[in-house]
């Protein structure tokens, strides 16, 4: 009836998992409990849950990677802890069989569930105000995007819960990963999280494509978009090509370990080494789709706070889009260490070194638009100087790595962990907080904190340096990544300096937490007009929050910086206004619940098939193509807003720009 | 710290390939620093010398285009990765893992198997094997061929150079050589699950004298490799103390690279995986 299913399945004997499910239990009733008791539910339902306004899909993006941020770092201190610990003939407080669940969790919730979702939250909030559109391409295809994702993280929460999580490393190599090795059903949380997430991704660069290819205003052509729009561009384009790619791999290791196939096991013909070269084709990609859009971020950032258009913008397209095509062509600079022979080592070598080309000559533009600027030290623009000082630090050990016979000895090391640490958390993390503050007013209506935001920053940037730079040293000393305990004393300071930096970390995550708090309880008096940091494109133009539909009239651009360009020919913004007898009133989709239920359904589907309870995955994937049916056959779509509403808003906007 | 503390480290090199592997890594280095140094210096200055603040600075509001900055600009990278291309490729070549080492020695074959969680060394020609402990002499090239029992490893002696993976049914080729007679930790670089981090072993570099006596003491301690034994080695366990075999069958690297020692390995899994789930 229920599978492999038991009570057994409740970590009701190991303290450590008991109190950390406890914890996420009684934290979620709460925040149930307090949203039903304070009657917020209705609103949340109708405003957010159900919104298929880009705009809220982007904060809500944006609000589940920072909750995921946090359970991945508890994961990080709780390995720093570990290692502090368990040197010479300690075993530390975290057994194997915790540890290994606990570095798999790690990384996979801080790729797929913080970088990704927050990257493609900045996209969905920015790209479509960016280029003078009133949403996405398909908008409720966009929230079934967005819940799916959720249902992803909250399948690889419940194995914390019900069960375990996988073993296997972020990237669940086979045969390790097959049934002979993993019998639990940690793995299968593993991959049907993915899966269930994949498609949720593969979904949103779908739309974000061709709202990109389809929905670009008036005058905007290709080389008018805002370099932030190319980013994102390029970074949909390589989700639409790379994600199959991941789903047919773990669909392979699926059909190995559900239906007895033989893909990657080591008997009867299976080959492992198929499912490597398979997900690092996906893996790949993937680190430039998470690159990309913060790279985007970072230009935007430091023409805006240095008031000058960014350097070389031409020269930006072709870096992106070159990043873009030449990261398909690297993957094997994962395993150089798989015995390929000098000739495949040396060309993927050199395919690998010849990406830096474009991420350099991107360096040097932002290097050059601060050149003759009036740089204005705001926090976003710390984010950016931060970055620029710590990326190329991590690009040059990219490049090392890039070095076949470097490989040789460097692979697999702690010196592997922090140079992608140093790219990951100085590039994507340092891009996603950068937008975060940048992008915050516009989404609100009010600024935050910028003292608290500093010290966020300066947390970040030194605990990134006392957490990292150790364990540079560390593998260069033979130290392997994914040790649980290590023998050698000497070891043991330098992870210590380790843990020190983690601490600071956790201090900054705990001031982001404190600042929006703050933040939020002082918003009246930190309420901002439409263009608080002298913007530069489009998005700027218009009132913060945003109306539900954008742009009353779309408007008519001329320049990638269209908006400074209006504000230095001093005609006044207003000219742009609408005539309210002139227009044909914008239409915005009707709210829709097709995506929560999906998602639903679908976190019942993945439970159920981790579990092997058959019945209850058919039952949920019935589900999930009734809702679809149901919403295929609805009789309203569109709503037209009316003219009363946009009188309204701009009358209530008139006056906040005014106060 | 001083370098010279890194004791097993990959900047303490004992051997020609550990040499070779550690003047690409510093010499790659300080060719990269030479451009990464004056972006982070320039990056401060810039940033500072045009803050809002400063008067003195000129302010150029459209300056967005230079044509000879560009080709700077995409010149500076271009000819580093030229440079560093080279190193590549050469390296590559030089350093292939598979590539025998030239010597006036005669070199010493060992087949090695990664097993959950230990390893064993087989020396074909000696007729000896021993698990955990590798025994070199000094100055001899090392041929080494590889494979795995179960899941992949990586075979790693940070000091003596290039690591290689160990994947079931299949053979990789590693060529190594010591110079100097100690002890070097040896190691599994590629996770592998339960007893992954005490899967070390010791890499233990004899005088050709020294060795030869090892050579007769092992085959004196009457400990026979054969498929009974195997079978029980290959059961999954931890901590394994290093341990010497006097005789060997011949043919049983070949039989765990072709899955008959494999297959015998899995069912031990599946049994002790049954046994350990909750
Ligand atoms: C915020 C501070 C962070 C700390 C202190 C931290 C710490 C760690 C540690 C200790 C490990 C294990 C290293 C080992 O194998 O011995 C690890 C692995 C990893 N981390 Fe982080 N991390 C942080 C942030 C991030 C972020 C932001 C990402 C990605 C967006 C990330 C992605 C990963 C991945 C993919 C792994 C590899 C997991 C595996 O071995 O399968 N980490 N991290
Ligand atoms: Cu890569």
């Amino acid at each position: 009836m229920l599978g492999k299913l038991s009570w057994a399945a409740i970590p009701l004997h190991q303290p450590i998992p008991l109190v950390a499910s406890a914890v996420v239990i009684v934290g979620i009733t709460a925040v149930l409990v307090l949203v039903i008791y304070k009657g917020w539910l209705p609103y949340l339902w109708r405003e957010w849950i159900t919104s298929v306004d880009h705009k809220r899909i982007g904060v809500m993006y944006i609000v589940l990677a920072l909750i995921m941020l946090m359970r991945g770092f508890i994961d990080a201190m709780m390995m720093r802890t570990q290692l502090a610990v368990a040197a010479g003939s300690a075993q530390g407080y975290l057994p194997p069989e915790h540890y290994n669940q606990i570095f798999s969790a790690h990384g996979t919730i801080m790729i797929f569930m913080v970088g990704m979702t927050f990257m493609v939250g900045l996209m969905n909030f920015v790209v479509p105000l960016q280029i003078g559109a009133r949403d996405v391409a398909f908008p409720v295809l966009n929230s079934v995007s967005f819940w799916l994702t959720a249902a992803g993280a909250l399948l690889i929460n419940l194995s914390l819960v019900v069960g375990e999580f996988a073993r296997t490393g972020w990237l669940a190599y086979p045969p390790l990963s097959e049934l002979a090795y993993s019998p639990g059903v940690g793995v299968d949380y593993y991959l049907w999280a993915l899966q269930i997430a994949g498609v949720g991704s593969l979904l949103s660069g779908i739309n974000l494509t061709t709202t990109i290819l389809k929905l670009r205003t008036y005058g905007m052509g290709y080389a008018r978009m805002p370099i932030f729009c190319w980013t994102a561009l390029a970074s949909n384009l390589l989700i639409i090509a790379a994600f199959p790619i991941l789903t047919a791999t773990l669909g392979m290791l699926l059909l190995d370990r559900y239906l007895g196939f033989h893909f990657f096991t080591n008997d009867f013909g299976g080959n492992a080494m198929m499912y490597i070269n398979l997900i690092w084709a996906w893996g790949h990609p993937e680190v430039y789709i998470l690159m990309l859009p913060a790279f985007g971020v970072f230009s935007a950032v430091i023409s805006t706070f240095s008031s000058k258009p960014l350097f070389g913008y031409r020269s930006m397209i072709m870096a992106t889009m070159s990043i873009c095509m030449l990261s398909f062509m690297v993957w094997l600079h994962h395993f150089f260490t798989m015995g390929a022979g000098a000739d495949v080592n040396g060309f993927f070598g050199i395919m690998t070194m010849i990406i830096a080309v474009p991420t350099g000559v991107k360096v040097f533009n932002w290097l050059f638009t601060l050149y003759g600027g009036r740089v204005r030290f705001e926090t976003p623009l710390l984010w950016a100087l931060g970055f620029m000082i710590t990326f190329v630090i991590g690009g040059m050990t990219g490049v090392l790595l890039a070095i076949p016979p470097a490989d040789f000895v460097l692979h697999n090391s702690l010196f592997l962990i922090a140079h992608f640490h140093n790219v990951i958390i100085g590039g994507v993390m340092f891009g996603a907080y950068a937008g975060y503050t940048f992008w915050f007013p516009k989404a609100f209506g009010f600024t935050l904190h910028e003292r608290l935001g500093k010290a966020i920053f300066w947390c970040w940037l030194i605990g990134f340096y006392l957490a990292f730079m150790p364990l540079y040293i560390l593998g260069l000393m033979g130290a392997t990544r994914r040790m649980q305990h290590y023998s050698e004393m000497s070891w043991q300071p330098l992870m210590v300096v380790a843990l020190v930096g983690a601490v600071i970390i956790l201090l900054g995550i705990i001031l982001t937490v404190v600042q929006l708090v703050v933040s939020i309880r002082a918003r009246q008096s930190r309420k901002v007009g439409g263009d608080p940091w002298n913007g530069r494109t489009l998005e700027w133009s218009i009132s913060s929050p945003p109306p539900s539909y954008n742009f009353i009239d779309l408007p008519q651009v001329s320049a990638p910086d269209s908006f400074w360009l209006t504000k230095q020919s001093d005609k006044p913004i207003s000219d742009q206004h609408h005539d309210p007898d002139d227009v044909t009133p914008p239409t915005i989709p009707s709210p829709s619940a097709v995506g929560f239920v999906t998602a639903f359904f679908a976190v019942i589907t993945g439970f159920a098939l981790v579990w092997h309870i058959d019945w209850m995955a058919i039952m949920g994937l019935l589900c999930i193509v009734i809702t679809w049916l149901v919403y295929a056959w609805r009789n309203s779509d569109d709503n037209e807003v009316s003219s009363q509403t946009i009188e309204t808003f701009d009358a209530s906007s008139a006056k906040s720009q005014t106060t | 710290m001083q370098l010279s503390e890194w004791h097993s480290g990959v900047l303490d090199p004992q051997g020609p390939i550990a040499i070779a592997e550690r003047t690409i890594l510093l010499n790659s280095t300080v060719i990269m620093l030479m451009v990464i140094v004056p972006v982070i210096v320039l990056t401060l200055i810039f940033a500072w010398w045009f803050r809002t603040s400063n008067h003195r600075a000129r302010y150029l509001p459209d300056w967005s285009y230079s044509g000879p900055m560009e080709l700077v600009v995409w010149s500076i990278p271009t000819l580093v990765i030229l440079f560093l291309g080279g190193i590549a490729w050469i390296g590559s070549h030089e350093l292939d893992p598979s590539k025998p080492l030239t010597s006036n020695a005669t070199p010493l074959d060992v087949e090695v198997v990664s097993l959950d969680w230990k390893w064993l060394f087989i020396y074909p020609s000696l007729g000896i094997a021993s698990v955990n402990r590798l025994v070199v002499p000094a100055g001899a090239p090392l041929r080494l061929r590889l494979t795995s029992a179960t899941v992949m490893n990586s075979f790693f002696i940070p000091q003596l150079g290039s690591q290689i993976y160990t994947m079931a049914g299949m053979v990789t080729k590693l060529n190594l050589q010591a110079d100097h007679a100690g002890i070097y930790p040896g190691l599994s670089a590629q996770f592998s699950g339960q007893g992954f981090s005490d899967m070390r072993f010791d890499a233990v570099v004899m005088q050709t004298t020294q060795f030869a006596q090892w050579i007769e003491t092992t085959k004196k301690v009457d400990h026979a490799l054969n498929t009974s034994s195997y079978a029980q080695l290959a059961r999954p366990s931890v901590q394994v103390d290093q341990t010497l075999f006097s005789s060997i069958d011949a043919h049983l690297f070949d039989e765990v690279v072709n899955g008959a020692g494999m297959l015998h390995t899995m069912q031990t899994v599946q049994n002790n995986a049954a046994v350990a789930a909750p």
